[in-house]
């Protein structure tokens, strides 16, 4: 092997850029004041918090007031969904998502179902995106609350977001949107969209994990789900993580820049080079998810007669990190929800490969990649029983 | 993510005994595509003995070692010998699984009954059908 190494997995996390650490490093031992004391070194830790509140909203176009920070993207997801559905249960009971949503959210869902509420999962077409048309079907009188994500982690397929978001507004319906993959990569403005709730994560933007948070719009009321000594307005107690929290700012800077210098461009010209490169060159491969409108970073195929986990320790051995949606890179008998709910056969989805960029990928990096994949795509072909042209 | 031994990636990365046979003398498909594990055994006999044997398998690297690794463990041993290796004794000699990977080995021990099954119905047919 060459002893090159290429992170293709952008979409399950990214490296914290050195700006992000730099910006957070004085926060763990110099700076480490409680934001929430009077003194000096609780000032300078409010100051910063508040800096890192601006920057985060200024991102989405937000004001600073309507961002919530929490320990996370799926923290974000359960206070918004839970929060607003336990506030609005006397205005009605039924609520509306889809079914390629992250468990985060259709688990929420779930659970809320037990408790009573009516739940509607909303169907996909083929390139995982929800029509318009079922949405509005769906409506009811009693409905309170809708969550669609705006752009899928396995096939990186963007929702109509602003559709739904006019469609729930006109009701008066609460629109929560799961923006974790999409936020930093993907110009997202809030106003312009008409959301209520925006849920976004800093380890997705090459900031830090356990770090997220969450946009409520001015006037839109949640229940909290962690009750305690009321910081974030309430909504979101427990003392502050300030350095990750002056992290997930900085890496809300550093996706700002991003999205105004070409960097996206560069981006979507190399993830359609790899995708140009494999899917065709290589026999019975096909890209799912959209073709167009998806993430820019983001790459996924079905690789016909394999195994997604087999694809994946091959690509290891040869330094390339990726992700698979198949049965056993699941942990479970069943193939990706994702694809399936997309009608691709069960078959099919034990061969899907996500292939995610980065800031740093190089067009270098693409070509080893492709190189590589048809090398371990012709070795385990050959082991295939079926793979037509084997033997 | 599961982590496998390294006789488990050491077996997917270089299996043994892989790819299709030309004329076996009785052939072995067990497993299915929606589930993601295929595992097709071939195997070539000479007095009631396992001459030859290779392996065709879709699915995860604990299906492609498993396969492997059977396949050497029954080579040249007498049918009898071959259909009483359980999938343990497969599990056993590749440093252990996963447990929600050990329908691999059991697929790997069906996968040669299965074989050895098709054999000699197929000695059956023709026995039968001289007589």
């Amino acid at each position: 092997m060459t002893g090159r190494y290429v992170y293709m997995d952008h979409s399950a996390t990214t490296a914290v850029d050195k700006s992000v650490l730099e910006a957070m490093l004085p926060f763990f031992s110099d700076k480490f004041g409680n934001p929430n004391s009077i003194h000096s070194w609780g000032r300078e830790s409010r100051k910063a918090v508040d800096a890192a509140r601006g920057k985060v909203a200024s991102l989405i176009g937000a004001d600073p007031g309507e961002i919530i920070f929490t320990g996370g993207g799926s923290e974000a997801d359960n206070l918004a969904i839970k929060g607003a559905a336990f506030t609005h249960r006397d205005k009605g009971r039924h609520i509306i998502t889809t079914a390629v949503e992250h468990h985060a959210v259709l688990d929420a869902f779930e659970w809320l179902h037990k408790e009573g509420f009516d739940v509607t999962v909303l169907p996909v077409d083929e390139t995982g995106m929800v029509r318009i048309q079922d949405l509005e079907a769906a409506i009811r009188n009693d409905t309170i609350l809708v969550s669609m994500m705006f752009a899928n982690n396995e096939v990186g397929t963007i929702q109509p977001v602003a559709e739904a978001s006019a469609l729930c507004r006109e009701r008066g319906i609460i629109f929560h949107v799961d923006g974790v993959q999409a936020v930093g990569h993907i110009p997202v403005d809030v106003r312009d969209l008409g959301i209520d709730m925006l849920t976004m994560s800093a380890h997705k933007m090459y900031g830090p994990k356990g770090v997220g948070g969450l946009y409520i719009r001015k006037g839109v009321r949640l229940e909290p789900i962690i009750h305690g000594g009321g910081q974030e307005r309430g909504l979101r107690s427990g003392t502050e993580n300030t350095a990750g929290l002056v992290g997930f700012g900085a890496a809300a800077d550093l996706a700002a820049k991003r999205l105004s210098d070409g960097s996206i461009d560069k981006e979507t010209r190399l993830r359609n080079l790899l995708l140009d490169s494999v899917a065709g060159p290589i026999e019975e491969i096909f890209v799912t998810g959209h073709r167009t409108k998806r993430l820019p970073f983001h790459g996924s195929i079905c690789v016909g007669s394999l195994e997604g986990e087999s694809m994946l320790l091959r690509l290891d051995a040869a330094g390339i990190g990726a992700s698979s949606g198949s049965a056993c890179t699941s942990g479970s008998l069943e193939p990706s929800y994702v694809l399936l709910a997309m009608g691709l056969s069960h078959e099919t989805a034990h061969g899907s490969l996500r292939l995610t960029l980065g800031k740093d990928t190089t067009e270098e990096d693409i070509v080893y990649v492709a190189e590589n994949l048809k090398r371990i795509v012709t070795e385990l072909r050959a082991l295939s029983p079926l793979w037509k042209n084997r033997g | 993510m599961d982590v496998y031994t390294e006789k488990v990636m050491d077996l997917f990365m270089n299996p043994k005994n892989a790819g299709r046979m030309e004329d076996p003398d009785g052939v072995g498909e067990v497993g299915n595509a929606r589930c993601g594990d295929i595992m097709k055994i071939y195997i070539r006999v000479k007095d009631e003995r396992i001459e030859d044997i290779s392996f065709e398998t879709f699915g995860c690297a604990s299906a492609i070692a498993s396969s492997s690794m059977v396949t050497e463990m029954v080579k040249g041993m007498t049918l009898d010998q071959a259909l009483a290796i359980s999938n343990k004794e497969v599990v056993n000699a590749l440093g252990g699984l996963p447990p929600q990977k050990i329908h691999c080995s059991v697929l790997a021990e069906e996968g040669i009954q299965a074989a050895i099954e098709d054999y000699r119905s197929k000695q059956k047919a023709k026995t039968g059908g001289s007589a």
